[in-house]
């Protein structure tokens, strides 16, 4: 199931495209500001560790989807 | 300090000691092969592998000079985040997959890889050595890490009496290494990141209520460094720095020696792609600990006088340490001080072994003795782990703390440049092997001389570019410059046909998988 015989890549392979996800992290102009706060904790700090279950999830979704193919 | 810290902190160290010698006898097998001791006969399950990783790339250096970094420098130390949110899915695209060829071939090395998959005992060896070289300061930095709380547990610090417990500490590392193998950090692994996680949970808790709450600390902080500065006209300031910090560091991560051998052990490649859903844990666990940098600024640990000594010999690494002691009982000091201390052991160990798993492997059976049998190649790689070990204990107790500092600087811009002929080398055949070792080269002279032009005070580079500046990390600019490099002479010496070695991973299955 993992190929076709002429050696294509499977269409659920594209999941994969999730993993590159994150990297919209990079664009710190977009966060690096203060407001809006979150109890007391600056944006930039917030919005970044709320990425983390974010990252997760993304290869936690590959992972599921493209098991055996791993 | 109290007597009650040093107590509890001996007891913890005694017992992960204890851990270590007993590892020799879990999962047992012949200790002899260098699959085994180096590698754990690859047979490590989710759970273990989720503490191995989680122990190995958390070192005490992330658990003191992050948080440093934001003590002293503010939100651009917070760069570490960016860096573990997009490190482990890259991770997911690259290491499964070497670990399936690295477990059919019998692969225990980056380096054995990239030998096999070029042809090229050369480029295997020039890995090997980058990787060697790489990784010695890193050790350096973890005894680093145990230097700042020995010295806080009240242990003299002058005088050939000050080394004494750190080469303890050492000697007793050195000796459960050289028995156990990897099966001891493996195992260390599970009780150390138990205690950072009793330390973690409870400062975050506890420390933000002594100070008023998160509100308070935040306002504590100078403007100067709550955000990253605004970039001046005509430059992409502290932005591009802190993305291209996090880029780099990613980018650097899956090459590591210590982080391969910490992957390969995986029982299989699920294994491996599963936990790249769970590690994040850490990277969340990371980014509480950056945040005790702020909480040392709202304490204001730096102003007491009973930390003053300690703040001029250690500088900002000693926030930690500081606000630790200022907010916690002598007990639990004693806890997180040995959380510190044993993560700082359980990377120290696996570098150990991943650098001498490639003397042995590229070097020792490649130039030095082809026909050595399997248990001379443990051997081997065995001594060669305390001879590593030995070296980074030397060069900490001779040279100042800060050198150390520099040369792991150093060692981030030069393992990175291993990064595309193990990174293409997974996907693809096309690039030449002689063109990769010549990118290898371009990137670690340009590397080494801009970081000496920078005089080793800092990563980045203030790159000018169509009458913009652009800070970037060294690191990822000579990485450009490598594999731009590799590309242009792989065209040239393909067009002049010049031999490109023998694939001894090709097989049909594996053409099929990429």
């Amino acid at each position: 199931m993992s190929t076709s015989p002429a050696g294509r890549v499977t269409p659920r392979l594209w999941w994969r495209l999730l993993l590159i996800f994150p990297l919209v992290t990079l664009l710190t102009p977009w966060y690096a500001r203060a407001t809006p706060a979150l109890v007391g904790v600056p944006f930039f700090y917030w919005y970044l560790m709320a990425w983390v279950p974010v990252s997760a999830v993304c290869s936690g979704v590959v992972y599921l989807k493209t098991r055996d193919l791993i | 300090m109290q007597i009650s810290a040093l107590i509890v902190f001996l007891l913890l160290f005694g017992l992960v000691t204890l851990l270590g010698f007993i590892a020799a006898h879990w999962r047992k097998a012949d200790l002899n092969q260098l699959n085994e001791w180096g590698l754990g006969g690859r047979r490590f399950g989710g759970w273990v592998t989720w503490f191995l990783l989680g122990g190995d790339l958390y070192t005490a250096y992330t658990f003191v000079a992050v948080p440093a970094l934001v003590f002293g420098a503010g939100a651009i130390g917070f760069f570490a985040m960016p860096y573990t949110i997009i490190a482990y899915p890259l991770v997911f695209a690259v290491l499964p997959k070497l670990w399936r060829i690295a477990h059919r071939h019998n692969y225990v090395t980056g380096a054995d890889f990239i030998r096999g998959r070029y042809g090229s005992p050369l480029l295997g060896l020039l890995v090997a050595i980058t990787g060697i070289l790489a990784t010695m300061p890193y050790i350096a930095l973890q005894l680093v890490g145990i230097e700042v709380v020995i010295a806080a547990l009240g242990f003299p610090t002058s005088g050939w009496v000050g080394d004494v417990p750190l080469i303890i500490a050492f000697v007793v590392l050195a000796a459960y290494t050289y028995t156990s193998g990897l099966r001891a950090p493996a195992l260390i692994a599970v009780a150390k990141d138990l205690l950072i996680y009793i330390t973690i949970i409870t400062a975050v808790i506890v420390i933000p209520v002594q100070l008023g709450g998160f509100d308070k600390i935040f306002h504590a902080v100078p403007a100067s460094k709550l955000l990253l500065a605004a970039p001046p006209h005509g430059s992409l300031g502290s932005y591009s720095a802190f993305a291209t910090l996090a880029l780099g560091s990613a980018l650097a991560l899956f090459v590591y020696p210590h982080v391969l051998t910490g992957a390969l052990a995986a029982d299989n490649p699920r294994t491996l792609a599963r936990n790249m859903a769970f590690l994040p844990a850490y990277s969340f666990a990371l980014g509480l600990i950056a945040l005790l940098g702020f909480m040392a600024i709202a304490a204001g640990v730096d102003k007491m006088p009973e930390y003053a000594g300690y703040f001029r010999h250690y500088s900002s690494n000693f926030a930690v340490p500081a606000l630790f002691m200022h907010s916690f009982p002598g007990w639990f000091v004693g806890l997180a001080f040995a959380a510190i201390a044993i993560g700082a052991l359980v990377p120290a160990a696996i570098m150990s072994i991943a650098a001498a798993n490639l003397w042995t492997r590229s070097v020792y059976r490649e130039y030095i003795r082809p026909d050595c049998t399997d248990a001379d190649e443990a051997r081997q790689a065995k001594l060669v782990s305390l001879v590593v070990k030995f070296g980074a204990l030397v060069f900490v107790l001779s040279l100042p703390a800060t050198y150390a500092i520099n040369l792991q600087l150093l060692g981030g811009i030069w393992i990175i440049q291993t990064a595309p002929a193990m990174a293409f080398g997974l996907y693809t055949r096309w690039f030449h092997r002689w063109a990769l070792a010549l990118g290898w080269l371009a990137g670690m002279t340009m590397g080494t001389w801009l970081e000496i032009g920078l005089q080793f005070k800092g990563a980045v580079y203030p790159l000018h570019m169509l009458g913009t500046v652009v800070p970037i990390y060294i690191a990822l600019l000579t990485l450009i410059v490598n594999i731009g490099v590799g590309f242009v002479l792989t065209v040239v010496f393909r067009a002049l046909g010049v031999a490109n070695g023998i694939d001894e991973t090709a097989r049909a299955e594996q053409r099929a998988l990429t």
